[in-house]
């Protein structure tokens, strides 16, 4: 029995909230009423990254990409494609309303990454482990085990110049070599996969679109360092992601490639799932290994670090997912093979959740050293109708902003370091002329303050109070001492708290600082947001020589702060005003204005 | 082994530590004070203040110096302009995140942050106050929880979870709005909180203090009505001092009776008085358990009121083993309104009884139940502890160190050396011991000095050979040492086994009552040395050394309490204990 045709639904989160569970529920529905159930494959896999056009539905072998697919579009693509091999036009991608449809290989969107850590995805059921070893899937592992001592792997990582994925890119092999050189009778493997920066979803998608990458790679470093037990803290909230883990870790079990005796060999290694709560600062390696132990999740000083002294005091060598995902394929096709991808200091390449003002949002992995420029403009399709670009945000909220002048500056851990930025785990999102940058960085403080473990005075006091300080000038309520305290805060937050979130918490103060102190500055002397995000600093006021006294105005405005009767000229009470904008829109001789 | 020494540059200057010394201990030997706020000898590092940052060379980030252990040639910079400036901006965020009440705070002048303030020179607030809002609990009779005073430094958690084991105190919250308190919020009271203090006697600040009783006393003294008595404890004499001055452990005993007459009080007891009687009664409880009924040991010492409190929570197993007889405050206290009352043909309702204590957990003890009102109304009215004295004391304007040496009244104030060591960890074993020898043999221990059960070691076992009997004796201080004692005897018990100790003596406070939540603040090791110290010299120069040598305690039993474990003695000097679960609100 052979398949000739292949139906690849995305069963990422993004299209599964748009139905896509549904639609692979019809399509199985379909291609038994039809009798196709020999002849067609529909394989539900991990996400394609254009998650802007999702619902996604690729075709092979004839290379169909059907996107923004709604339920009601199955039976079309069944009857027309798979029954008589008539494409469904209307369904595939274009670029843009005028121009025709493109091959796969040909959207803009792909052609400038490169995958190795989402190699997978969008490729394979993630829920059956032979279509994970069938592209090279376990090969790695049996290497490490029959092949390569602890100290080949070690070398291998050690060329391939594989770098911490997690945030401050610390070289991996060295971690790996710590953790290996420490004496104990237990040692300890951990995946960090409580992501959480806002707007990222780089390791919830790589874990529901190919979990054994993360599991192959945990179980050759537990060879490599001498540990039989690791543990993946995931956060609750990735249901998808905890279930497609469990499906793996069984499937493994089943297979002998995780448990006892893994490949008959007299190396054993298990891995365990911990659900984590949600908490942000549980993404700090020492803040996690407590929440493991069942502890409250706060961060513990540093040294001793987790290679020495981690989980339950033992040995624990602690890597995030995107770092585990690359650890298979550099062992297969060699450390050589992926030292050459990057730029000198970062090698391979970096997976980032796009977001923001942005055409194209989705996930992309490209080759480090692509510049902000490519992935804006190239990837990402450019900026959302046509507004100019402001800066992008990369590192989440640990991060800072990147301006226009670094949109060809190759993006690597220490070029966006050089620029007041950080790799950080992988979250970018674009900006526009229309935001603001007081009001993105009272965004990103909120967060931090909210996510705060409190338990350094830096971190939860200083959070608050550059928050506060933040309110104020968006407010109207800024001085000079403002800038200042911000600036004072924020160095002592960056060079007193205890942990990663405090210490870079205050990142985007001092970026855009750096680069838009005069936005700031506006919003202090003059009192004014150019881009009309901060509301208080708004007036809506009506040119008299405009008005003709129609009353449309007055009529829309929801808290009758518009005073006028029939062919006078109408004012608006300030004191009132909810600066809503209703008026603006009401007006049909623009004699509102906004200011 | 010798330690393996390595050498360190601190600003320039090359130490000499042992390996394992932190950059903070290290930098002392380089006679450089780094600044800190969270930081406890007694506990281990949280590191949370962030105010003892340091740069170490070759390293990019600034470590915190309580928390880093020096290694061999690390070169530390401990102050320069940038580590200065970062220091008060956090010290000025701390300050914005903390009531501005000195003046009406009962730390004022005893305050950690106060006093780096004072250091750093702070002269104004840059950052607008944020403070947390929060009720103040005032749940227990012992201590109040003032929670926007609460730095978060952490202290408190430790010492209640991992000093004491009794996990009433929790992180609750998150972020700016993290909090301490009881898991679930409860208040203090419906908490395992056994009213020990250590949490206030190590606070660096206001946020958990005892409850100030000093205006109940003063209305006392100042009622015409009332006939006002005191006592006060033995580690009292060996800390009282420290708020004059005076070394840590200096015996300032003669001038505390001074004292307390000047203040207004009609007759001055000594508790080691009463902790002589006690040893009578819990001793005489102890010989006729092991001659009589050994099925019925071990007999555990019930005069801790924290340790009480946590056996009713935790052990209630363990009920059967504890001793009846009350402590010292109580034993004073009933006889003073019924013996002391008889002599000197008073009413008892018109004796105000207060008690000076080294401890929080003796201002709950004192209504424990209706035993502690044996003579027909509350036998102490109110307790104070030593810090609450040291301020009455001041603000009664007694230039204490002019004082001179008073005495006691010798009705309920003689002592033996035995009375006094019941100050200190293993002295009420030591003290039963005594006596205990004497009661089994009828003679006298040729060296009354029971070395084992001293010190500060966790826990302590010995073998006393009572003229070829052995008796096995364990003593634990601090909380989370009973644990490891209380567990193998109930282990023993369910399995039937010989149990491993006849009799065991247990203080809630490391370090025993002269460690006590209710002491000048402050305490170490090196202070509860030098406080136990002056405990035992206070012993080794005391005549009689012996609890049944005290010809006071002999005359009371001649003419009011007949013998110990009596029937008279029974309803005044012993009492009842009954499980009380916790979580149950």
């Amino acid at each position: 029995m052979a398949y000739n045709t292949f139906v690849l639904i995305c069963g990422g989160t993004a299209c599964e909230s748009s139905k896509s569970d549904e639609m692979y529920k019809l399509l199985q529905k379909e291609i038994f009423d039809n009798n196709l159930k020999n002849e067609v494959q529909i394989v539900k896999t991990g996400c394609f990254g254009f998650c802007e056009q999702g619902p996604i539905i690729k075709i092979l072998p004839s290379e169909t990409f059907y996107v923004k697919v709604t339920p009601a579009d199955i039976k079309e693509i069944v009857q027309e494609h798979l029954i008589k091999g008539r494409p469904v036009h209307r369904l595939e991608y274009k670029p843009s309303e005028d121009q025709g449809r493109v091959k796969i290989e040909d959207i803009e969107f792909y052609q400038k990454q490169f995958r190795i850590v989402l190699r997978n995805c969008g490729i394979i059921d993630p829920e059956n482990i032979n279509e994970y070893i069938a592209r090279e899937g376990y090969v790695a592992l049996e290497k490490a085990i029959f092949e390569m001592s602890p100290e080949d792997i070690i070398n291998e990582l050690k060329i391939s110049g594989l770098r911490g994925r997690g945030g401050a890119g610390f070289p991996t092999w060295l971690k790996w070599n710590l953790t290996k050189q420490e004496n104990a009778d237990q040692k300890y493997v951990v995946c960090n996969a409580d992501e959480g920066d806002p707007g990222a979803y780089m390791d919830r998608s790589t874990l529901e679109g190919d979990p054994h990458s993360v599991l192959e790679a945990m179980t050759i470093c537990g060879k490599t360092i001498g540990a039989n037990k690791g543990f993946i803290y995931i956060r609750a909230e990735y249901p998808l992601a905890i279930t497609r883990l469990e499906i793996a870790i069984n499937q493994a079990k089943e297979l002998g490639l995780l448990g006892d005796n893994i490949l008959g060999s007299e190396f054993s290694f298990d891995i365990e799932i911990r659900l984590g709560a949600g908490a942000f600062v549980c993404g700090e390696e020492t803040a996690l290994l407590r929440s493991i132990e069942g502890s409250r999740g706060m961060p513990t000083p540093r040294p001793p670090f987790p290679s020495v002294k981690g989980l339950w005091d033992k040995p624990t060598c602690i890597n995030n997912v995107e770092t585990w995902a690359n650890i298979p394929v550099i062992l297969t096709k060699g450390a050589e093979w992926f030292n050459k991808i990057g730029t000198d200091n970062s090698k391979g390449t970096k997976v980032f959740a796009l977001t923001g003002k942005i055409n194209n949002s989705g996930l992309i992995e490209v080759p480090m050293g692509t510049t902000l420029r490519e992935i804006i403009y190239d990837i990402g399709g450019g900026i959302k109708d046509d507004k100019k670009f402001k800066a992008a945000q990369s590192g989440g909220p640990s991060g800072g902003v990147i301006p226009e002048q670094y949109l060809d500056t190759p993006i690597d851990y220490n070029n966006l370091v050089a620029i007041g930025s950080m790799m950080g785990s992988g979250g970018l999102i674009v900006m526009d002329e229309d935001d603001c940058i007081v009001d993105i960085v009272k965004f990103y403080l909120q967060f931090t303050v909210d996510e705060s473990c409190g338990k350094c005075a830096p971190c939860r006091i200083g959070g608050k109070q550059l928050l506060s300080i933040l309110e104020d000038i968006s407010c109207g309520r800024g001085t000079e001492q403002s800038i200042k305290n911000l600036k004072d805060i924020s160095i002592a937050m960056n060079n007193a708290s205890l942990c990663g979130l405090g210490q870079t918490a205050s990142n985007p103060v001092m970026s855009t600082l750096k680069y838009f102190e005069k936005e700031y500055r506006e919003h202090i002397e003059q009192k004014k947001c150019s881009s009309g995000k901060c509301k208080s600093l708004m007036t809506f006021t009506i040119v008299a020589d405009k008005c003709i006294g129609c009353t449309a105005c007055a009529r829309k405005c929801p808290v009758n702060a518009i005073i006028g009767t029939v062919k006078q000229v109408h004012i608006i009470d300030q004191s009132k005003c909810i600066k809503c904008g209703a008026c603006v829109t009401a007006c049909k001789f623009d004699a509102v204005i906004k200011g | 082994m010798t330690e393996k020494m390595i050498k360190v540059k601190i600003n320039g200057i090359e130490v000499e530590v042992p390996e394992g010394t932190s950059i903070l201990d290290a930098a002392k030997q380089a006679c450089i004070k780094i600044p800190t706020l969270c930081y406890h000898e007694d506990l281990l590092p949280t590191a949370s203040c962030g105010l003892c940052i340091v740069k170490i060379k070759g390293m990019n980030k600034k470590v915190r110096a309580c928390a880093t252990n020096a290694e061999a040639g690390m070169e530390i910079t401990t102050h320069d302009a940038e580590l200065y400036n970062i220091r008060k901006i956090v010290l000025e965020l701390i300050l914005s995140n903390h009531p501005n009440e000195c003046l009406t705070c009962q730390r004022n002048g005893k305050c950690e942050l106060q006093t780096l303030a004072k250091e750093f020179g702070i002269r104004e607030q840059n950052f607008a106050p944020q403070l947390k809002q929060k009720a103040i609990d005032s749940s227990t009779t012992s201590l109040i929880l003032d929670r926007q005073k609460c730095i978060s430094c952490g202290r408190c958690v430790q010492v209640c979870q991992d000093m004491q084991d009794v996990w009433a105190l929790e992180f609750i919250g998150r972020g700016f709005d993290m909090n301490i308190a009881p898991a679930g919020d409860l208040q203090l009271n419906d908490s395992p909180c056994v009213k020990c203090g250590q949490c206030s006697a190590h606070c660096p600040v206001g946020a958990i203090v005892e409850k100030d009783e000093v205006d109940k006393v003063w209305d006392g003294l100042h009622d015409e009505t009332k006939h006002a008595v005191v006592q006060f404890a033995p580690a009292v004499r060996v800390a009282f001092g420290e708020g004059f001055d005076y070394e840590s452990g200096e015996i300032v005993t003669n001038k505390i009776y001074t004292l307390l007459r000047q203040l207004g009080f009609k007759a001055v007891f000594d508790t080691n008085f009463s902790a002589d009687l006690t040893i009578m009664e819990e001793g005489a409880e102890f010989v006729d358990k092991f001659l009589n009924n050994p099925a019925s040991l071990p007999l555990i010492t019930s005069c801790c009121p924290s340790w009480v409190d946590y056996l009713e929570k935790y052990y209630p197993c363990m009920i059967e083993n504890f001793s009846t007889a009350k402590s010292p405050q109580q034993m004073l206290s009933a006889l003073a309104k019924t013996y002391y009352a008889e002599k000197n043909g008073l009413d008892p309702k018109d004796i105000f009884m207060v008690s000076v204590m080294p401890c929080t957990a003796k201002k709950y003890e004192i209504s424990r139940d209706e035993n502690m009102s044996a003579s027909g109304i509350q036998d102490t009215d109110v307790v104070i502890t030593t810090r609450e004295l040291v301020r009455m004391t001041k603000s009664a304007g007694v230039i204490f160190d002019h004082l001179k040496e008073g005495k006691a009244d010798s009705l309920l104030g003689e002592y033996s050396g035995a009375g006094t060591i019941f100050g200190v960890t293993g002295g009420v074993m030591e003290a039963a011991i005594r006596s205990a020898y004497y009661l089994i043999t009828k003679e006298d221990l040729a060296d009354v000095d029971i070395k084992p059960v001293r010190g500060l070691k966790g826990v302590k076992e010995a073998e006393i050979d009572i003229k070829g009997t052995k008796v096995r004796v364990a003593v634990a201080h601090g909380l989370s040492n009973v644990k490891k004692v209380m567990n193998k005897v109930k282990k023993a018990k369910e399995n039937g086994e010989e149990i491993p100790w006849h009799f065991i003596e247990v203080m809630a406070c490391p370090g025993g009552c002269i460690g006590g939540g209710g002491q000048p603040y402050g305490v170490t090791n090196t202070i509860r040395k030098k406080r136990t110290e002056g405990i035992y010299n206070d012993d080794k120069k005391s005549k009689a050394r012996c609890s049944h040598h005290n010809p006071m305690v002999q005359k009371v039993y001649e003419e009011f309490l007949d013998h110990p474990n009596s029937h008279k003695a029974h309803e005044l000097l012993h009492t009842s204990y009954t499980h009380r679960p916790v979580y149950l609100k």
